[in-house]
């Protein structure tokens, strides 16, 4: 899939996670998503390219939970999951499209 | 977070064209002819020599200021350290130099090297840490500090010898070659750059306030005290620092891919001198 088409898909599944935090999220809520974004970025760390910004998304997410602030945590943990997503469909793509690049 | 993503949607959207047909294999031969016409094609009135001094080659503004910090450069002391801690002898007797040749006098322009033995590309850093492990000493840090020191001395007793990497005909090499050049050419982190969107696209052109130095001749001026870091830094600290500028977690120092990237960079500037230890804003 084209990486532009990626981050528009992320994009809405951000907005998405913005309407779902209307509703009064739970721990297991936040697990549910937590555990999501964390796959997404485990295979982003097995392609070596992992984003600062997923990992930060990740933390505030966690930090939200340990507060008891759901409905943060759950819209953090959907960010680093789209965050992740896009990492890997980087790799994906870049996995061809380097050699376009290559000085000849 | 909309913002980040956008940020990224923009980055893609705007991002070169690819200027050159695809091909994955390698003849590092005709692309070191390649590489080096490019530069010199590009910026025809920097002596070729010049491009070993990085953005300095590059902007004669910048190049005022170094010539005036040169006067009591701010590796000094790394060398100094270096030059010292190079001559202590080891608890066993021993001394770096018994681990490589000419006492480790003027042999920087050799590394990276592949071994053939272990099938993998053995830096500087990590041939003094081979060298500290052997004979009892626990490893340095590869960032900084003592292992900046170090290189820093023997950089320095290197300077103006001709980069020498040498391809081993083993198809071992070839591949970390291919990788090394793979991992230059690749983009990645949030900003989706890789190390050539700045240093071969954008040499000479600023990202805020720093001036891009060209990819030929880059490593030649390794280690660097980086003004930006208040200190020396070894290679792998420069290609993390890459890294988590285009908001890419940084990979193990002296990990596979940096030492790939090393040998690929260090085999392009082959012939130009060795410039370092560095001096860098």
């Amino acid at each position: 899939m084209h990486m532009r088409t990626l981050i528009r898909i992320a994009v809405i599944a951000s907005a998405t996670g913005f309407a779902s935090a209307a509703f009064a999220a739970s721990a297991e809520d936040f697990k549910a998503a937590f555990d999501k974004a964390q796959a997404a970025d485990k295979q982003a760390a097995a392609l070596h390219n992992q984003w600062t910004t997923t990992e930060s998304e990740l933390k505030k997410a966690k930090a939200a939970a340990d507060a008891g602030k759901f409905d943060d945590a759950v819209k953090a943990a959907q960010e680093a999951e789209a965050l992740a997503n896009a990492s890997v469909a980087q790799s994906k793509e870049q996995e061809k499209l380097w050699p376009d690049a290559v000085v000849r | 977070m909309l913002r980040k993503l956008l940020i990224a949607m923009a980055i893609v959207a705007g991002a070169a064209q690819p200027l050159f047909a695809a091909d994955a294999t390698s003849d590092p031969k005709a692309e070191f002819k390649a590489f080096r016409d490019y530069f010199t094609k590009r910026f025809p009135k920097v002596a070729l020599d010049d491009f070993v001094n990085g953005p300095y080659s590059m902007d004669e503004g910048l190049r005022k200021q170094w010539k005036a910090i040169d006067e009591f450069p701010p590796y000094e002391f790394a060398v100094e350290k270096g030059k010292e801690m190079f001559a202590t002898p080891f608890k066993n007797g021993k001394s770096y130099g018994d681990c490589f040749a000419n006492k480790g006098v003027g042999v920087r322009q050799t590394y990276p090297q592949f071994d053939l033995k272990s099938g993998q590309v053995i830096t500087l850093d990590m041939a003094l840490n081979q060298c500290r492990e052997a004979n009892g000493e626990k490893a340095f840090d590869y960032t900084k500090d003592d292992m900046a020191a170090l290189t820093a001395y023997m950089a320095f007793t290197s300077r103006g010898k001709a980069m020498d990497i040498k391809i081993p005909d083993d198809p071992r090499a070839l591949a970390a070659y291919t990788k090394g050049k793979q991992y230059f050419y690749t983009r990645r982190g949030q900003l989706n750059f890789s190390c050539a969107s700045c240093h071969v696209q954008n040499p000479g052109n600023h990202i805020r306030t720093e001036v891009l130095a060209p990819a030929l001749g880059i490593m030649n001026a390794m280690p660097i005290y980086r003004s930006a870091w208040g200190g020396m830094g070894t290679t792998s600290r420069r290609l993390r620092t890459c890294n988590s500028q285009v908001r890419g977690v940084p990979l193990k120092a002296e990990s596979e891919e940096y030492r790939n990237v090393e040998y690929y960079l260090s085999y392009m500037a082959n012939g130009l001198p060795i410039s370092g230890p560095g001096a860098r804003p």
